[in-house]
């Protein structure tokens, strides 16, 4: 009998190759005859692109070509799309700008590709795109997200610079219950624009085969199948069955390479025009200039209270860059992803919010770790936390007083989404336990005697995850919906091949769904084997964000799976010459109730393949079954951060001496996986609060353009994290799972700035925290 | 990176030869500075003078007075030495602060110096020591060594030898590392010598510089106290997203009284 996995923290599969240098990424892969392509890009943040001249580029040593975007828009290629269609308050379509695969007469961020050269080698295709003259002349640049709806339009069709002016909730009647309230509490606030850089910048290899007509594209997407649906419905780049998306090993996305971009699209068509297989690989400074960028929201907010600090209402402006273009999801971030979250963990009874996502000459803004839900929960958790301020109250005890019971749900929100399980109140009290909240005021007045503030901070956060149910997406605005496949082949010899339309670039499915489907049949994770990543092996499959893999994808392969046993107990049946009903099937057993006759998992899975034995009138031979599921629901993860510091008022350096993390997120497979990913999105949610930053100058140029000036968190920045878990098993889905992937970075930055500013003593200090803007607020508090 | 030419000699003269013959030559050292200047083609050189093929160029001798530090001598060996640690331990502690393990494996305290980058480590321990550089030709003073951001009394192709550091009584070394690049935004060398209080610090302004007013504060009375109230001008100091010149200001106060705090 093998030892059932689920709960148990089994060393990942992937790792053996990931830390021997024996992973596979885009990078590594090189094809027979294979060119290189390097794009030229704008180094203006807006300018009207006239002449490109690329005689002398195409002369240099080893071009193979110079294709320039007026070619692209030659050959009417369509533009890279926008998947969610979000309609403004007056009933209007939000405006799409065309997103050009390359810059054709306009170019509207610096790093935007307006050629790309393809030569024999990566050096001299760089040397050659220096010579491609590119008559640019330069526009007045749009860069503050704030002010974008005043600045000149950067589109005609877009007045204002505003692609949609979106709203939800009750505006009435959250207008009265502010009007009337005893007390209100308002938030001017930022959601400081962030830089993803994923440990392995994007890549691609386009391999285009004219004796086949089949394209072959190498990518690092976090969603291939849905990148090859965009470039062949959208794009039009090839017609769908002749078009192959291989995302190989992908060194991280968190986002970034969910969106189809100007480069894997360009790199098929050039290889398709030229005959050639075409390989890019960006260098950091281009990862900097053109992932898509994360965040960059600038809001008001208000929350209305009774005398008692119930709360009664919350009313939120918002206005968020898209940057220059829409990139895939962009649109819903700040909408349906966000919106949609400002009631928290709270019974708050009204809600109404505003959106106006505006152009500016930037990167494309899409989503990133959280994708709206850091933005919500930032917002909600630190207007909370003023409000207790305000009132002289305990900020735990103000949370608790409003939270959702256990016995409120399923709790219908006010801003459209109805939570299904949860015990906010069990996180708190163990968050505050394990992080000796009670202790503090002792740990403060240590501190103090050594010259030193300290604060502690909370939030309790909620997210939705688990995208989504297709029909809800749909009514939304989403292009596609948002179900997933997972096929489960048992071999004859009892090994089990599981494919799965998600795909890992460090979640670590290799062994998460190895452990779901072994433990269901009883063999061993050692026995399964997990395939992803590539159109040509597996079904359709949406991809992995927004925390939906084992959610979603894990659910598609439960009941995959559920359908083998069922087949399985059928040839069983046959074979032990019972009912079916009097099967029984467990520890990788089939037993015939009543009786000591049994058949292993490995036999039937061996008569069902060599069925001389076999029950063939009734039953197909083979064991391979598949599952598409449509998740009824969101699932909502949430829990309780709480961050404590030391700041040395000297110099503003902070410290975080504590971070405890208790995360309820519902039946946990591999908890030290989902450790591992609760350490990952902290650390991004205190380089957000306390690192982070991504700046424009006026002229719109990436001031920030290296890990030079882009301060990212490193571990000697870190505290050891304090991490905890309580349990509400999901109500909807047949894993019980909510989802990990995003809570960390969720949850975590309000509950630092909360900490910093209980330390100093002030009402806000804008993220980043950095030791100058703490040192700076402290010399104002004592002035 | 842009073409070049390559050359790794096995004498100073050849060297030398080399880098006058060149249409724009450069010498290599450690290369973490450098390297990244060529490979984001922002330095251009055609011929590249890899000096690691000199003999006698790196090590580190105690001569009684002085310490002598190969230019080509890397910062990880200065800062596990244990004749830096016993001679002049707030140079290893130096050493050891600069950048990575990686970068200490590989930068050079030549290189460094030779740079003279605004935010690096070794011009405050070079000034604040009061150094003597020796090059090729000549030896240099400290104090009229380092001249301008990136800018020093080396001639075109003249060579740092070697650094000869004279003993202080004590010296300190405070960094405050920018946070990014973990350069210095602020960094102070205390050193009490036989003539006195050297106060010199790097990472404020354009260039390291000796703040005298500092010094004469220390000469006359060496606390922490001695230094209160006393603010460096900000007007000349560097000012960037990371820290502006009122902060580092702020900092070089703060740093140096951690430094004296250090040597009490």
């Amino acid at each position: 009998m093998v030892e059932q996995s689920i709960g148990k923290s089994v060393l990942r599969k992937e790792d053996l190759r990931f830390i021997t240098g024996n992973g596979r990424y885009t990078g590594d892969i090189d094809l027979r005859g294979q060119t290189y392509g390097y794009f030229v890009r704008s180094p203006y943040a807006h300018a009207v692109v006239g002449e490109v001249d690329t005689s002398e580029a195409q002369s240099m040593p080893g071009v193979v070509a110079v294709l320039t975007g007026k070619q692209v828009a030659e050959d009417e290629l369509g533009g890279l799309p926008c998947g969610w269609m979000i309609h403004s308050k007056d009933g209007s379509e939000m405006k799409q700008p065309l997103h050009p695969v390359m810059a054709a007469t306009k170019v509207n961020y610096a790093g935007e590709p307006v050629a790309l050269v393809v030569a024999d080698s990566f050096d001299e295709a760089k040397n050659a795109a220096e010579y491609v003259s590119v008559d640019y002349e330069e526009l007045p640049a749009v860069v503050s997200t704030a002010a974008a709806q005043s600045g000149p339009d950067i589109y005609a069709e877009a007045p204002g610079n505003t692609c949609y002016q979106w709203e939800l909730g009750e505006k009435a009647a959250t207008d009265a219950a502010i009007e009337g309230a005893a007390h209100v509490t308002r938030y001017s606030l930022t959601n400081n624009r962030l830089i993803p850089n994923a440990l392995e910048p994007r890549a691609a290899i386009a391999d285009f085969n004219r004796g086949t007509e089949e394209l072959t594209l190498y990518t690092t997407s976090q969603n291939p199948h849905l990148a090859r649906l965009i470039l062949t419905a959208f794009v039009q780049i090839a017609p769908e069955h002749k078009l192959r998306i291989i995302a190989p090993d992908v060194g991280g996305g968190f986002g970034s390479k969910i969106f189809v971009y100007s480069e894997e699209t360009a790199l098929a068509w050039a290889s398709m025009k030229l005959g050639v297989a075409i390989k890019w690989t960006a260098e950091r400074s281009e990862s900097f200039l053109a992932d898509a960028h994360g965040r960059d929201h600038v809001s008001e907010a208000e929350l209305a209270m009774d005398e008692e600090g119930n709360f009664l209402a919350l009313r939120v402006k918002t206005t968020a860059n898209m940057g220059a273009y829409l990139s895939t999801f962009a649109s819903a971030v700040p909408t349906y992803l966000y919106g949609t979250l400002l009631a928290g963990q709270y019974k708050t009874p009204y809600i109404y919010v505003e959106v106006d996502s505006v152009f500016t000459n930037t990167a494309p803004v899409d989503a990133y770790r959280g994708a709206g839900r850091p933005e919500a929960t930032f917002l909600v958790e630190r207007i909370v936390d003023l409000a207790a301020k305000e009132l002289g109250v305990d900020p735990a005890e103000l949370r608790r007083k409003n939270m959702i019971q256990p016995a409120d749900f399923p709790y219908q929100t006010p801003v459209a989404l109805e939570y299904d399980i949860g015990d906010y109140e069990a996180s708190l009290n163990k968050a505050l336990e394990m992080a000796d909240y009670a202790g503090f005021a002792n740990r403060k007045a240590d501190s103090e005697a050594n010259g030193k503030l300290r604060g502690i901070g909370l939030s309790c956060y909620i997210e939705a995850c688990g995208l989504a149910p297709s029909a809800l997406a749909g009514a939304l605005g989403a292009g596609v919906g948002l179900w997933e496949s997972g096929e489960v082949r048992v071999n004859p010899t009892g090994s089990v091949t599981v494919l799965t339309g998600t795909h890992s670039h460090g979640q670590g499915h290799e062994t998460t769904f190895a452990q779901l489907v072994a433990s269901r049949f009883g063999i061993s994770v050692d026995d399964v084997e997990v395939v992803h990543g590539d159109t040509g092996k597996m079904d359709f499959g949406l991809g992995t964000y927004g925390s939906r893999s084992l959610s979603v994808g894990g659910s598609a392969l439960s009941v995959a799976a559920d359908k083998v046993v069922e087949k399985g107990r059928k040839i069983a049946a046959h074979l032990l010459e019972g009912d079916v009903d009097n099967i029984d099937f467990e520890d990788g057993e089939f037993r015939l109730k009543e009786s000591n006759r049994s058949k292993t998992f490995q036999e039937i899975a061996f008569a069902a393949y060599v069925p001389h034995d076999y029950p063939i009138e009734e039953l197909e031979p083979g064991l391979a079954e598949k599952a598409f599921y449509d998740p009824v629901n969101f699932t909502y993860p949430a829990g309780t951060h709480i961050c404590e510091v030391e700041i040395d008022p000297e110099t503003g350096v902070t410290e975080i001496t504590k971070f405890t993390a208790v995360d309820d997120f519902g039946t946990i497979i591999n908890p030290m996986i989902v450790e591992g990913q609760v350490h990952g999105g902290v650390a991004q949610g205190i380089g957000q609060a306390m690192f982070e930053q991504c700046v424009y100058d006026e002229s719109g140029q990436l001031q920030t353009g290296s890990f030079m000036d882009y301060c990212m968190p490193r571990a000697d920045d870190l505290p050891n994290f304090t991490v905890g878990m309580t349990t509400t098993v999901c109500t909807h889905n047949p894993v019980g799972a909510k989802g990990c992937g995003e809570a960390g970075a969720i949850g975590s930055p309000p509950a630092i700035i909360n900490a910093i500013t209980d330390a100093v003593g002030v009402r806000d200090i804008s993220m980043p925290a950095t030791p100058e803007k703490i040192w700076r607020a402290i010399q104002e508090q004592r002035a | 990176m842009y073409d070049f030419n390559y050359h790794k000699p096995d004498s100073i003269d050849e060297a030398i030869q080399l880098f006058l013959g060149a249409e724009d030559g450069i010498y290599l050292a450690g290369g973490h500075t450098l390297l990244p200047s060529m490979k984001q083609r922002l330095a251009a050189p055609t011929d590249v003078i890899d000096l690691a093929g000199i003999d006698d160029l790196s090590g580190i001798e105690d001569v009684g007075a002085d310490l002598e530090i190969g230019a080509l001598t890397a910062h990880d060996e200065v800062a596990t030495s244990s004749v830096v640690q016993s001679g002049i331990p707030a140079l290893a502690e130096l050493a050891s602060l600069i950048g990575d393990a990686q970068v200490r494996n590989r930068g050079t305290i030549g290189g460094s110096v030779s740079n003279s980058d605004p935010a690096a480590d070794y011009p405050a321990g070079v000034l604040g020591l009061g150094a003597e550089i020796v090059t090729n030709k000549r030896t240099i003073a400290a104090d009229d060594f380092f001249t301008a951001m990136f800018e020093t009394a080396l001639e075109e192709g003249e060579l740092i030898t070697k650094i000869k550091f004279p003993k202080p009584e004590a010296a300190a070394y405070i960094k405050f590392p920018n946070p990014a690049s973990r350069y210095a935004t602020v960094g102070v060398f205390i050193a009490r010598t036989g003539s006195g209080v050297r106060v010199a610090i790097t990472g404020a302004a354009p260039s390291v510089f000796r703040s005298t007013d500092m010094e004469e504060a220390l000469n006359s009375e060496f606390s922490v106290e001695a230094l209160e109230g006393i603010t460096l001008d900000a007007g000349e100091m560097n000012s960037d997203l990371h820290a502006t010149a009122e902060y580092r200001a702020h900092l070089c106060t703060v740093m140096a009284k951690r430094a004296v705090l250090k040597l009490l």
